[in-house]
């Protein structure tokens, strides 16, 4: 049979019973657009969540103290981890690759400018903060380039909190107060939003040493590294790990890049994806026992034209492949609506909601209307057998 | 030609074996006019089933221009059906939903000829059977009569050697039956085998060839 008769009769059968034949693909309908909608939806917090993650640059690495393993011997014994210290980020300055490095204290202190105040996050940090995090000055400047034993009381503002404490006036070279120490302010970040809840606005930056003797602390919490995008990462995990084992004694540090964090976050969000999809899945499969019940209502309805057509001369498999073929028409066609559906529904959701990340990905398009496909043909395969197995004499015959 | 040599049938109903065909034997030449008669569960109906290779037979050999049939496969045998052998039903068997030259176009369709080159064959065999006004006419939009000559009109379009017709007045008044079993004739006039199953005397009595069976044999073989 010539592939346009193929196509023409499987058409003409399945546009016979245009009410049934709708039914039946938009069952296949629903479930793909489920799958693609809520794909979609997946996908799209998926993107924003890396994205939130990797607004500070891919090329960068952790220091962080203490190590993530438990040791087999008595803690007591060797469980003396030494802090990182601002001596450690200078060793890691001058390692192959490295091009900044940041030492990293946290704390919380009382700001006061005039009569206002406000408590926020203070972050102790270096002059190569907007290179590493990828933050830049509004105005003014970050913080020199001091010897970090003796830095000056530099403070430089986040946008939420010159608005807060400044108002419309100009904070530059104004003194403010970080608990009770003088801070004169030489500059105002950039607007950097929230990341996961947290204002990366309300904060305040000053140099690591003074942070350290403010909050009272040994060491810094984390060294940030930014690396040269052409470096080769597991060999400069392997350098750091080497030096720093040199200067610790052993390792009390654990190493972590933002690759390897964006590839965990990455997997766990590929999960939450399959499961949202495989959600939709129910429904596509819904859609096929639609399918599978619709076909075999055809076939006992068309006994007769089965037994015409082995009377013709027609032979099995080419009855087997009429039945087929309508059952993937009625897959593919509801699939090809159920992608339109649900793609425009995820699109519509994008624009209405706009604080909702929506991402339809094409692969996923095309993976669900061949799932829809593969699901016609699973569906249309038992009764399309059954068609082609019916004996031509009982077919004739029956009433 | 058609060579029956013994043929058996039997059917297992249950526990019991009913012999359906019983030795038949029965040669059929070139052109000839045929007619089978007998009551219910005779065994014509399944001699004309195993005629047109829709069954086989339990034993026994069934030659057709000089091919044994009995050995051929699943798909040798829906080829020598769609070639050799036409079907004309009681009950028409048109599919409803193509029209009249769609129907009539369905073997040629199946055996994968272009629609170009279908449509002057189809024009023709419309016209053979008077129907060419009807050409796209759905079958319900069709009187009995007509139904049947476009199944007549389908049956005959690949040039079988056989045309094979089991009660094909059966469901028409006497008028329609008279011009159905008209074409059959002028068609055998062609060369063409004709086999009519009947239970109408007046219809069986036209053909040169009158076999009368009962109980699964023949007891009557008069020309």
């Amino acid at each position: 049979m010539q592939a346009t008769d193929f196509i023409r009769l499987t058409l003409g059968s399945v546009f016979s019973q245009h009410l049934r034949s709708f039914l039946t693909a938009l069952g296949i309908a629903v479930g793909v657009a489920a799958v693609v909608l809520l794909t979609s939806i997946g996908e799209g917090v998926h993107r924003f969540v890396l994205a939130e993650f990797s607004q500070f640059g891919t090329n960068i690495l952790a220091v962080t103290p203490g190590k993530n393993t438990t040791f087999g011997m008595s803690g007591a014994v060797i469980n003396t981890v030494r802090p990182l210290t601002m001596e450690d980020a200078e060793a890691l300055k001058r390692v192959a690759d490295v091009e900044a490095v940041v030492s990293v204290v946290q704390g919380n202190a009382e700001v006061e400018f005039g009569k206002r105040s406000r408590r926020t996050m203070i972050i102790g940090a270096g002059h190569a903060v907007p290179a590493v995090w990828q933050m830049d000055v509004e105005i003014g400047r970050f913080l020199p380039d001091d010897d970090p034993r003796n830095a000056r009381a530099f403070a430089v503002l986040g946008s939420k909190m010159a608005d807060e404490l400044f108002g419309s006036r100009s904070p530059l070279g104004e003194i403010v107060r970080i608990a009770g120490e003088r801070f004169r302010v030489i500059g105002v970040m950039e607007s950097k939003g929230t990341m996961l809840g947290f204002d990366l606005d309300d904060t305040l930056f000053i140099p690591a040493g003074r942070a350290l003797e403010m909050f009272n602390r040994e060491g810094v919490m984390e060294i940030d590294l930014l690396y040269r995008s052409t470096a080769n990462v597991d060999q400069l995990e392997e350098q750091i790990s080497r030096l720093m084992q040199a200067r610790h004694g052993y390792e009390d540090f654990t190493i972590i890049t933002q690759e390897e964090m964006l590839e965990t976050l990455g997997s766990i969000l590929d999960i939450l994806t399959l499961a949202v999809g495989a959600l939709g899945g129910i429904s596509l499969l819904v859609g096929g026992v639609g399918i599978l019940t619709i076909m075999s209502i055809a076939v006992n309805e068309r006994t007769h034209e089965i037994g015409l057509l082995r009377a013709l001369g027609t032979r099995r498999r080419q009855v087997l492949g009429l039945f087929l073929g309508e059952a993937v028409l009625l897959s593919a066609t509801g699939g090809f609506a159920g992608l339109v559906i649900g793609a425009g529904g995820a699109a519509l959701l994008g624009l209405a909601i706009p604080a909702l990340p929506v991402h339809t990905p094409w692969y996923f398009v095309l993976l669900a209307e061949l799932m829809a496909v593969a699901i016609g043909v699973i569906a249309g395969v038992a009764p399309a057998r059954r068609a082609a197995s019916l004996d031509p004499v009982e077919a004739l015959r029956a009433e | 030609m058609i060579e029956l040599d013994s043929i058996e049938r039997v059917f297992q109903v249950g526990d019991e074996e009913v012999h359906a065909l019983k030795h038949v034997t029965l040669t059929i030449d070139k052109g000839e006019y045929l007619s089978i008669m007998g009551p219910s569960g005779s065994g014509k109906s399944t001699l004309l089933n195993i005629l047109g290779l829709l069954d086989r037979p339990t034993s026994g050999t069934y030659r057709l221009d000089g091919i044994d049939t009995t050995s051929m496969g699943d798909n040798e045998q829906a080829d020598t059906r769609r070639h050799r052998i036409g079907f004309v039903f009681q009950s028409y068997h048109l599919v409803p939903r193509l029209t009249a030259a769609e129907n009539v176009a369905l073997p040629l369709m199946l055996s994968g000829m272009a629609p170009k080159e279908r449509h002057v064959i189809v024009e023709q065999a419309l016209d053979n059977v008077d129907l060419l006004d009807r050409a796209e006419h759905r079958p319900d939009q069709l009187s009995g009569g007509q139904r049947q000559r476009v199944a007549i009109a389908r049956a005959t379009i690949m040039q079988p050697t056989i045309l094979l017709a089991d009660e094909p007045t059966g469901n028409l008044d006497h008028i329609s039956g008279e011009s159905v079993i008209e074409v059959l004739e002028a068609l055998n006039k062609q060369g063409i085998i004709l086999i009519v199953v009947t239970h109408d005397m007046d219809i069986g009595e036209r053909a040169a060839r009158r076999i009368r069976m009962v109980d699964g044999s023949i007891s009557k073989d008069v020309r």
